[in-house]
């Protein structure tokens, strides 16, 4: 082991030997960073500048999707006599193109009531995602609700929530007539008191002062 | 009886008598020739112990250049505490789940396909086809839950013995950092199957993380890349699962374990300490004071109580 006095690097010397430095080349007089002090924090600043010209790019790549918003697209789902005010029909179309069966959804379709107050001669096309975390809903024809069977989210007739924990309404597809043929589009949710707003996730909130917790998302579509 | 010669040669310069001649006593015969010469060994005698060195001769070529001995031996034959016991090796048990899980990730990469069309029959493939394909897939769907757990069971074991505390808090927050990648690689590797179970369980996995205020919705678009869970969803769910966070465990456990060996462990809270059993926690931190190389002194002396010097001392200026 070393001693204490081992550690003293610089021998001893007395006071009168003791000689200035010279000053490094370059020096002036008033000069504020030594030459070398530059050139350390001008190559750590150029290292900084690689590093990122390396990483923005990834992150970039990464997050890009965010901000990506895909075509529209609209399914034809049938010829309008298809479709009647009291019950809902079921129609298989796909949602996302390219992954095969997993890009398949699934919406209840109607024509707007009367008798609920609802626009006449429209069409409603519901989605059977859950509100609540995404499970498939289930209209019984019985009871005349939408039932979800994973945490045992119930909605009446018009998609609106009456138990279990979904958070809003079941989301809806935009629908169009086109020659006689009914077409369904993007996807939106909405409030409450189904008013229509930008789609958004299963579990968030819409209406009033969510719609700030739960911004929109820029790969959505904006509402009808 | 004098020599003739001795008349006018002087003493210093006369041949000294033969042992034995008239009047010098005769000294013993040197012992080595009474008995049979020693047996030189023969060629394959020296090949065979030069052969049988080889081991350590290599070992010492490499640690003369690594210096990793002192290292080594600090860390293998450093002193635990008294009392330490069964519950000590859960740390272990997760390394060797995570080991498992490494190496049977790599074989079942070799078959996988991260498609959304072919995932699913992939891993058909692996399991009806593939030569202990179901055996290995099997180890690895397992091994996560028991990974799972074991991280668990550690995590309890440090909380209820203490050891958490001074001077071991960065390790804590090392551990759980390695606890939420963990969950994210049991996460990711959940969707993988592609089938109707891993599918629903990741759109609800998905849509709890959406829940989060204001950066929810952003997070959920995040990992499925969009809108909707499609194509590009699984690529990367596959290349967080083995490619980003795999890296990101292995460098935390190197850390993790490196303070476990630096700081040295806890006794139970059971255990009666009138004096501490390991050197003092704020020698430790001494060691550490510029000037003074961790390796080996520090290392050595201080976490294990095992005194290693001067071999290896590369890193230990003096």
């Amino acid at each position: 082991m070393a001693d204490e006095a081992d550690k003293i690097k610089q021998p001893y010397r007395a006071p009168e030997q003791v000689r200035t430095e010279p000053p490094p080349p370059g020096y002036f007089e008033g000069e504020s960073m030594t030459r070398r002090k530059v050139f350390a924090v001008a190559s750590q600043a150029l290292g900084g500048v690689a590093g990122l010209a390396i990483v923005l790019p990834a992150v970039g790549f990464a997050v890009a999707p965010i901000f990506h918003r895909g075509k529209e697209r609209w399914e034809k789902i049938g010829p309008t006599s298809d479709f009647t005010e009291d019950t809902y029909r079921q129609v298989v179309f796909t949602e996302t193109p390219g992954i095969g069966d997993a890009g398949k959804t699934l919406a209840y379709v109607r024509r707007s009531s009367k008798e609920l107050g609802e626009e006449p001669n429209q069409f409603v096309a519901i989605s059977n995602r859950c509100a609540h975390l995404g499970c498939p809903v289930r209209f019984v024809q019985a009871a005349g609700n939408f039932i979800c069977p994973c945490h045992g989210g119930v909605y009446d007739f018009q998609g609106k929530r009456i138990g279990g924990p979904p958070v809003r309404p079941l989301d809806r597809f935009q629908v169009r007539v086109t020659k006689g043929q009914v077409e369904v589009g993007p996807r939106y949710s909405v409030t409450s008191q189904l008013e229509p707003v930008r789609a958004r996730d299963p579990g968030e909130f819409t209406g009033g002062v969510w719609e700030y917790l739960y911004p929109p998302r820029p790969s959505t579509f904006p509402p009808p | 009886m004098p020599k003739p010669t001795d008349l006018f040669v002087p003493a210093p310069l006369r041949k000294t008598p033969k042992p034995g001649a008239a009047g010098v006593p005769k000294s013993p015969a040197p012992q080595d020739l009474k008995t049979s010469p020693p047996e030189r060994p023969t060629d394959l005698g020296r090949t065979g112990e030069k052969a049988l060195e080889a081991p350590v001769e290599s070992l010492a070529w490499i640690d003369q250049r690594m210096a990793a001995s002192g290292f080594l031996t600090g860390m293998l034959f450093r002193k635990v505490p008294k009392g330490t016991n069964w519950f000590y090796t859960l740390g272990s048990a997760t390394l060797f789940a995570f080991i498992v899980q490494a190496v049977t990730g790599v074989f079942l990469a070799m078959f996988y396909t991260p498609s959304t069309t072919q995932a699913y029959a992939s891993i058909s493939h692996i399991n009806n086809d593939v030569f202990l394909g179901q055996f290995v897939h099997g180890m690895h769907k397992w091994g996560a839950s028991v990974m799972v757990i074991l991280v668990f069971l550690h995590m309890g074991r440090t909380f209820f013995f203490g050891a958490y505390k001074y001077p071991r808090e960065l390790n804590w927050v090392i551990g759980v950092v390695l606890l939420i990648l963990t969950m994210t690689m049991a996460f990711t590797g959940y969707l993988l199957p592609f089938d109707q179970r891993s599918y629903w369980a990741s759109i609800v996995g998905i849509n709890i993380n959406g829940t989060g205020p204001i950066v929810g919705p952003y997070l959920s678009d995040f990992l499925r890349a969009g809108p909707e869970l499609g194509a590009t969803t699984l690529s990367r769910f596959y290349a967080i699962h083995m490619l980003l966070v795999p890296g990101a465990i292995i460098a935390l456990i190197g850390a993790h374990l490196y303070l476990v060996v630096k700081l040295g462990t806890t006794a139970p809270p059971w255990t009666k300490t009138g004096k501490p059993r390991i050197a003092e926690p704020s020698s430790n931190l001494d060691a550490g004071a510029p000037g003074n190389g961790y390796h080996p002194n520090g290392a050595g002396s201080t976490i294990a109580g095992v005194q290693i010097d001067g071999h290896g001392g590369g890193g230990a200026p003096a």
